[in-house]
């Protein structure tokens, strides 16, 4: 079991002895287990259902995951930590937006909506808005190239960006509009 | 040249292309009852080895020959891995086959988990594809409704399962052993090879790694057949014993600096010239190519004299260029500084790199050092052939590294250096007059990595 101060205050705000993950998360990720000869394999799966939960996979997760997938904690902090995905420390925004800046959006002023984005919102790549709606990151190709300059925020896609379009969607994801 | 007939993009012009009724309307499904009851999986083998069908996602390797290496009389469970993990700098086919036509795609599997025996596919499809994920698993849920999929598949002594595996943004796992091992719940490392997929491959059993667009061709060959598919795209040169030829449709990409990028549906064959000023409308704002990625980024670059490169199997190779690759075309317009070409691949590469293989690990990160040192104005005349050392043996073909990821970081250094040399120079003189010819050690800046 963890100990207290490896536990980062999630987002259900759980007091140190309860677990991370909730009956709902467990159902979720047990519902994986007949489509793989192992329980390993399901490593992935498992780390997106808390994701999608808790916007970050804290530590302690880790371990009420390996447990579930019959695994030593190592082995799954090991794969999670290969992909550069998951977040451990805090949780990502509401919005999590990756824009684009491999080969053909940089062609089209990819990087330039990065910086527009960040100059509007004041945070830097990879940082989160003081009011937790909204984590801009890069993203290496988003296979959208034909809507180049591109960007995915959460689901939804959002190609041929300009001046304008960035400053909607500034706006849309600021106070009582953002959903 | 005669009026090509879409093939592969034929369905997505219809209304609610992605549906099942939709597919069905226009003759989907037919394939898989006709070839179900009349032919047993061998023949389908051999029906797709005939095709001489060659595998799209980017080595060209042809898809009969790789389904036969399975080995006979296996007691099974065979495994059937799709490719969906699609990552290529400027590629996007797969993604519209899988939005707009996801039962194409679920056909083919079907055809050929048949041919190779296979009983449980999986679909690892990239984290950035949200869209094609809701779609496919819509599809998915109306062959099990049909009867197309689950157990005894429209009663033949044949059952199926197909799962979808969602990525985490990786894009070594597009390379077949990585996706393999992050199926497996892994760190996407690829492995060495020997032993292959076929003999050995996810969960240690027989395993075949298909492509999307490679499935899609698949179901169209059950249905057509071989001779119509050969009827398609560039024969196999006759004083070449090795080329085994270029057949069938091929979905090109085109992005960039045209007006308008896109991804379009003709023979294989087609030459970069034609695909940039026909389907690609031309160079955008009346200016002139300078250069252009012929299949995606790890595949290399041509210079401006170089777009009558066919874009078929050995088309790119007599330019210097790796291969064909996704046939993913990206110009780069006359207002580019050939600089910034490079350091956006090799940032990608460096990034990208998963870290196993020294070469490729230091290779990438270090050329990207230099990079960023020549754009930040401190380049030296002979960072340019530390560049072209670093690209002359990091890779599968110098023999350093376990997959390929490291060639296709190697060829757009080698290409881009050495067709654009003067360029390079050029720049270095110009941004750096006291230190280029410098020869003394320099420091690395550092290198901001957020992600």
């Amino acid at each position: 079991m963890a100990t207290t101060d490896e536990v980062t205050p999630d987002a259900a705000g759980s007091a140190t002895d309860e677990k991370l993950l909730t009956p709902e998360m467990i159902e979720e990720i047990r519902a994986y287990f007949p489509r793989y000869p192992t329980r390993q394999a399901v490593t992935l799966p498992a780390l997106h259902v808390v994701n999608a939960h808790l916007r970050y996979v804290p530590r302690a997760a880790v371990v009420e995951i390996a447990e579930l997938l019959e695994l030593v904690p190592a082995d799954v902090q090991d794969t999670l930590s290969f992909y550069g995905f998951f977040k451990q420390d805090a949780p990502h925004g509401q919005t999590r937006a990756w824009v684009c800046r491999s080969i053909s959006c940089a062609l089209r002023g990819g990087e330039e909506v990065l910086e527009k984005l960040c100059e509007r919102t004041g945070i830097v790549p990879g940082g989160t808005t003081a009011d937790g709606k909204l984590t801009i990151e890069f993203g290496e190709c988003l296979g959208a190239c034909e809507q180049a300059p591109c960007m995915l925020a959460g689901d939804t896609l959002h190609g041929d960006l300009d001046d304008e379009k960035v400053e909607a969607f500034v706006r849309s994801h600021q106070g009582e509009a953002s959903t | 040249m005669a009026e090509f007939e879409p093939v592969l993009l034929a369905n997505i012009s219809n209304e609610d292309s992605h549906t099942l009724a939709a597919y069905e309307a226009a003759g989907g499904y037919r394939a898989l009852k006709r070839i179900l009851a009349d032919k047993s999986p061998a023949e389908v083998v051999e029906l797709v080895q005939s095709s001489n069908l060659r595998g799209r996602g980017g080595a060209g390797f042809p898809t009969g020959l790789k389904w036969s290496f399975l080995p006979k009389d296996h007691p099974g469970p065979i495994y059937m891995c799709v490719n969906a993990d699609e990552s290529e700098p400027a590629t996007f086919n797969n993604r519209i086959l899988m939005e707009e036509d996801p039962h194409q795609l679920i056909e083919g599997t079907i055809l050929a988990c048949y041919a190779t025996r296979a009983s449980t596919a999986y679909i690892y499809l990239r984290y950035e594809y949200p869209h094609a994920l809701a779609r496919l698993q819509q599809a998915i849920d109306e062959c099990y409704d049909k009867g197309y999929l689950g157990k005894n598949i429209l009663a033949h002594d044949f059952s199926l399962d197909i799962y979808l595996h969602r990525g985490a943004a990786a894009y070594i796992c597009g390379e077949e052993t990585g996706l393999i091992e992050s199926l497996e719940g892994k760190r996407a490392w690829p492995r060495i090879k020997p032993p292959f997929p076929a003999v050995k491959g996810l969960f240690q059993k027989p395993t075949v790694v298909n492509n999307v667009e490679t499935l899609c061709c698949v179901t169209h060959i059950c249905d057509r057949g071989a001779d119509w598919f050969k009827s398609i795209g560039v024969p196999a040169d006759p004083d070449n014993p090795r080329d085994a030829g270029s057949y069938g449709p091929k979905l090109y990409c085109i992005s960039g600096h045209v007006n308008r990028p896109g991804c379009y549906e003709a023979p294989l064959g087609l030459t970069v010239r034609e695909l940039i000023e026909n389907q690609g409308g031309g160079v955008w704002k009346g200016r002139q190519c300078k250069a252009a990625v012929p299949g995606g980024i790890s595949m290399g670059l041509l210079s401006a004299d170089e777009l009558d490169c066919p874009l078929d199997f050995s088309g790119p190779g007599k330019y210097d260029c790796l291969g064909l690759g996704t046939a993913a075309v990206t110009v780069v317009d006359e207002t580019v500084s050939i600089v910034d070409f490079l350091h956006n691949t090799t940032r990608f590469m460096a990034h990208e790199s998963c870290g196993q293989c020294t070469p490729c690990r230091e290779g990438t990160s270090w050329a990207l050092s230099m990079l960023n040192r020549i754009k930040a104005g401190k380049g030296r005349l002979q960072d340019l052939d530390l560049l072209l050392e670093i690209g002359d043996s990091i890779g599968i073909m110098p023999g350093t590294t376990i997959c390929g990821l490291a060639d296709g970081a190697a060829w757009p250094m080698k290409n881009a250096i050495r067709k654009f040399r003067g360029e390079f120079e050029e720049y270095i003189r110009r941004t750096n007059p006291d230190g280029c010819e410098t020869t003394e050690p320099v420091e690395a800046l550092q290198i901001i990595g957020v992600h």
